[in-house]
């Protein structure tokens, strides 16, 4: 049966169905509408095409809206079904629905019809839900993280509670060891519920603060208001930070204050010569640039990484692209930097929007724990909008983004993931 | 004396919590608090168990068990192994350990499988 035929059928029935309901006779209707009793006999036995005219004319008659009836209503229709029952029939073999009765079945149970189509809507939202959670739930660092925190702290809480209510004679040493352990976990629980809770807020709201470095990032960007008042720190963890990062400001600007800075930026320009003419370490320049942000440096951003790559600060120069945390482009000259610590590291960056950034990036290693502790990595990328100072005038532009799920740049050699934004 | 348990796991509380309840159980026990070193410490002690955390600092626990089956000692490799859990991997971690425990769990759990184990 072709597709015209099919919708012929369709309609012919709906005609048909609906006279019925109403118990009327052929004739009544015919006569009603226009036509012979007998060309209505074809009609509503689908041996007769019917043009959209006399649908209306019909449907004037039988008290419906004329798209009741209409052919293409009915093809969507049909499709849609077919499709829902196609979804359904995919649940295994028990479920195998006569497809090709699909036209009756819309026009002999409309309502049921319907029904299904929205069931079968609403379960391809929830599989595209799921899928999305399910994509975040396994691929969210932050969020395996702080789950594997919550695990770890039940765990050690259920342990401790149970040896201290069921086991007899605990020697004082251990008594007093697990109470302060459950003491220990209980916050940790506390404060990593807490930063959990916010995250799986943010689901709701995409672009929503969520992880306690991104509370820092919008308090930083609102001007560093005072720890206690300030709305942007949600967390305690968040607030660790800020107060963290206050600190260490503090120490950087004694080491080099607004005064001695500010002169040599507007004289030098060139973050190296600044740092050779103050005989300070270039990484300390570099930060002080990004919060002082003297003239030359009005925009400037910083971002701050540690050995793994994660980012540990991250305060952007307008438009930037910022992806969430542990995301971040592997083409980013910060990332390169790593690689040859102590050597500064010039580069102009372009976006997938085709702004233009300079870069300057810089590495150091320490080892903080001593001879044979752990070798630290850190590095930094100085970025100025525009192809200014902080870039060598001769470095060729590095196309970049913010993350490969979301980068449009689909001959990226450095892709480790496919993006969205590419899909099909 | 042979070692009856070496239990890897860098969660400091949770391993105390252990140690406790098992030594009651009278079973002889030493912690290893990081996955770096955890091979070479079940070399070094020979434990009749391992009691292995999944996920580690620096090194897996998976990995520690891929490694500890495919050592040239017949004796070692077949060490039987307990692999806690915190996440939803207890599947895959299934395939090379003995037995598998998620976490949290309960203590009289804990006891009942070590006994099984090595009794």
């Amino acid at each position: 049966m072709n597709r015209r035929s099919l919708s012929h059928v369709l309609t012919g029935t709906r005609i048909r169905e609906r006279r019925l309901a109403l118990s009327r006779r052929q004739a009544d209707v015919a006569r009603a509408a226009g036509i012979s009793p007998a060309y209505l006999n074809l009609i509503e036995h689908n041996r007769r095409p019917v043009g959209p005219e006399l649908v209306q004319r019909l449907a004037k008659v039988l008290e419906v809206p004329s798209d009741e009836l209409a052919e293409g209503r009915e093809e969507a229709r049909i499709a849609t079904l077919r499709e829902a029952v196609a979804r359904l029939a995919d649940d295994g073999p028990d479920a195998a629905p006569e497809l090709d009765q699909a036209p009756e079945f819309l026009a002999r149970f409309p309502g049921w019809a319907a029904a299904l189509v929205a069931l079968a809507r609403r379960s391809e939202a929830l599989e595209r839900q799921l899928v999305t959670l399910s994509d975040r739930m396994t691929q969210d660092p932050y969020l395996l993280t702080t789950l594997h925190e919550v695990l770890s702290a039940v765990t050690s809480v259920r342990s401790t509670a149970s040896i201290l209510a069921e086991e007899s004679e605990v020697p004082d040493e251990w008594r007093h060891r697990f109470r302060a352990n459950l003491d220990e976990d209980s916050l940790r629980l506390s404060n990593t519920a807490q930063a959990l809770v916010a995250y799986l807020d943010s689901f709701e709201a995409d672009g929503a603060i969520f992880t306690p470095q991104e509370e820092v990032e919008a308090w930083m960007a609102a001007g560093t208001p005072s720890i206690e008042a300030a709305r942007d720190l949600a967390s305690d963890a968040g607030r660790l930070l800020a107060r963290t990062h206050l600190a260490r400001l503090d120490e950087e600007t004694a080491a080099l204050p607004d005064a001695v800075l500010a002169p040599a930026a507007r004289e030098e320009g060139d973050p190296l010569r600044i740092a050779a003419r103050l005989g300070c370490p270039l990484d300390l320049v570099m930060r002080r640039l990004a919060a002082l942000r003297p003239p030359g440096f009005e925009r400037a951003g910083l971002l701050v990484c540690d050995g793994s790559g994660a980012l540990t600060l991250r305060r952007p120069a307008p438009g930037f692209p910022l992806p969430r945390p542990g995301d971040a482009c592997p083409l980013w000259p910060l990332y390169q930097a790593l690689g040859a610590p102590q050597t500064a590291i010039s580069h102009v960056v372009v976006t997938p929007e085709d702004r233009r950034f300079s870069t300057l990036s810089f590495a150091t290693r320490s080892q903080p724990a001593g001879i044979g502790g752990p070798v630290l990595s850190r590095a930094q990328m100085l970025i100025l909008p525009g192809d200014g100072a902080a870039a060598s005038p001769a470095s060729a532009a590095i196309p970049i983004g913010s993350s490969c799920r979301i980068c449009p740049r689909a001959d990226c050699a450095a892709r480790r993931e496919p993006s969205i934004l590419l899909a099909r | 004396m042979m070692l009856d348990i070496l239990m890897i796991e860098d969660e400091r509380n949770i391993a105390e919590a252990v140690r406790f309840i098992l030594g009651r159980d009278g079973w002889r026990l030493r912690l290893h608090p990081d996955g770096e070193g955890g091979i070479e410490a079940i070399r070094e002690n020979r434990p009749r168990l391992v009691i292995l955390d999944l996920m580690l600092p620096n090194r897996s626990g998976t990995e520690i068990l891929a490694e500890l089956r495919s050592d040239p000692d017949p004796a070692l490799a077949s060490t039987p192994v307990l692999m806690l859990t915190a996440r939803g991997e207890t599947a895959a971690a299934a395939e090379q350990a003995d037995a598998v425990l998620a976490k949290p769990f309960a203590n009289q759990d804990l006891r009942d499988l070590v006994r099984r184990m090595l009794e």
